[in-house]
């Protein structure tokens, strides 16, 4: 008996309807939020991530409903994020009924918005959002992106991984850049190099395409698998496939 | 009785507390988030929910005098579920980055860190193992709970040895150690884990709590 590893459908949520695309690119509808969000979590979600990849605030305010009408019928930890900069942006999110948020650019930007956030609604709260591609350009041969991974940072992502966890996230949210929307499976080398440099909660996102690809992941060192395309326009049961394939594989799930 | 019991959720400034408010109410209660002492004491029953740092929740629930209140309503024999740093605020003390807060000291012991050779936060769903006669677990012994925290009560030491006082139930969870996942002690009930957050389980374990109100 022990902790189950957590599967997560990722909800990418433009203008109150989801997205996905391929590389952060070519997106295409995949439903209503509120609806695909229920339906997750009947097939046995164990939480539910949404991503704000709106530019607008308008926008922005729909996601914010999104998340509100789905907390009052869903009771599974919501996570959401994009466009979160400050201690008021997440104040507004658990308002709204979120129960984490996830930083990405912002904290790149100005990493003691961490420490800001953390102070205030303590680590659990906080979930750092790492877009990470393989490159020259770094020590490890891992560069963070910001941007959606259109920006490069010359930021070795391990060391970035490192500090974050200092500052006190009390979660990493590892997505490649490379394998995204791919379905090749995930980028193993980079979930135990993140592995080896934190100590708290990993969850391994991209590149996820079918069921066997689960275990790799958390043989890898990942302690929660996210996923968005592969469920969106799976068959209805894959959350129960994966399951199936993480427990044959000798892993606890709920 | 008749209708649905009435349940104060403490308003104390903690977290997302709207999310406790509406499983309560989807589990059986009418639910007023509240510090109106009248409603706090009269209620059926009362949650103290609770997230972040053991010390920042006691100065915040300090602030609105509530252990006085929740005092009263134990004393009272009044139903009270604590959930999470409402959990562990109702032991003796509170150690987090070497400092040392007093809790409400309902219970005895001390909440300390998880062991550091295991991933902390302990976050996501684990397994309880619930004592035999359980009102709280009945007919979810066997199902997974949400935790996030990354400090416990790893040891129970209350006095057991005067019989003329029903022993409370506790349940156990483990994550790099056995800690206590639920109390259940008279009118007192608390839980580590977020029930509210726990999917069909948490929804049946609040309406086990809402119908022993």
């Amino acid at each position: 008996m022990s902790l189950a590893v957590r599967v997560i459908p990722c909800l990418d949520v433009d203008a109150g309807r989801v997205v996905k695309g391929v590389n952060f690119e070519k997106l295409r509808d995949a439903g209503d939020p509120v609806e695909l969000a229920h339906r997750y979590n009947l097939a046995g979600a164990d939480e539910l991530t949404f991503l704000d990849v709106t530019a607008s605030s308008s926008d922005r305010v729909t996601t914010y409903d999104v998340v509100t009408q789905t907390a009052q019928e869903v009771f599974i930890p919501l996570t959401v994020g994009g466009g979160v900069r400050s201690v008021e942006d997440v104040d507004r999110l658990l308002k709204s009924g979120a129960d984490k948020a996830s930083i990405n650019t912002a904290a790149v930007a100005r990493p003691a918005v961490i420490n800001e956030i953390v102070a205030r609604f303590g680590n659990q709260v906080l979930v750092l959002s790492a877009d990470v591609r393989r490159s020259l350009t770094t020590d490890s041969g891992f560069e963070v992106t910001t941007h959606g991974g259109r920006e490069g940072t010359g930021l070795d992502a391990l060391d970035w991984i490192a500090e974050a966890s200092e500052r006190g996230v009390g979660e990493i949210l590892l997505n490649s850049i490379d394998a995204d929307g791919t379905q090749d499976g995930f980028d193993i080398a980079m979930i135990s190099a993140a592995r080896a440099v934190t100590w708290v909660p990993l969850i391994a996102s991209g590149g996820a395409g079918k069921p066997e690809h689960f275990p790799d992941a958390i043989d890898a060192g990942a302690d929660a698998v996210l996923a968005a395309s592969m469920f969106h326009f799976g068959p209805v049961d894959m959350i129960a496939r994966v399951k199936d394939a993480l427990r044959q594989a000798g892993h606890s799930v709920r | 009785m008749t209708g649905r019991p009435s349940v104060a959720v403490l308003d104390y400034g903690s977290g997302n507390v709207h999310s406790a408010v509406r499983a309560l109410e989807r589990a059986g209660a009418d639910v007023e988030l509240t510090q109106d002492v009248d409603t706090v004491l009269n209620a059926d029953g009362l949650v103290v929910p609770g997230v972040g740092a053991f010390a920042a929740v006691m100065d915040a629930l300090n602030a609105i005098e509530a252990p006085r209140w929740i005092g009263r309503r134990i004393a009272g024999g009044r139903p009270v579920l604590g959930i999470c740093v409402g959990h562990q605020v109702l032991f003796d003390r509170g150690v987090e980055h070497g400092i040392s807060a007093g809790g409400m000291a309902e219970w005895p012991g001390e909440v300390t860190a998880l062991p550091s050779d295991v991933v902390v936060p302990h976050m996501g769903w684990n397994t309880v193992q619930p004592p035999e006669g359980s009102t709280l677990f009945r007919g979810i012994e066997d199902q997974r709970f949400y935790f996030v925290h990354s400090y416990a009560v790893q040891s129970w030491d209350f006095d057991q040895s005067i019989g003329a006082i029903a022993p409370p139930k506790v349940t156990w969870s483990h994550h790099g150690a056995d800690f206590i996942a639920a109390v259940e002690n008279g009118p007192l009930t608390a839980t580590q884990f977020h029930p509210e957050k726990s999917g069909d389980a948490g929804m049946q374990l609040l309406h086990n709590w809402i119908t022993s109100l």
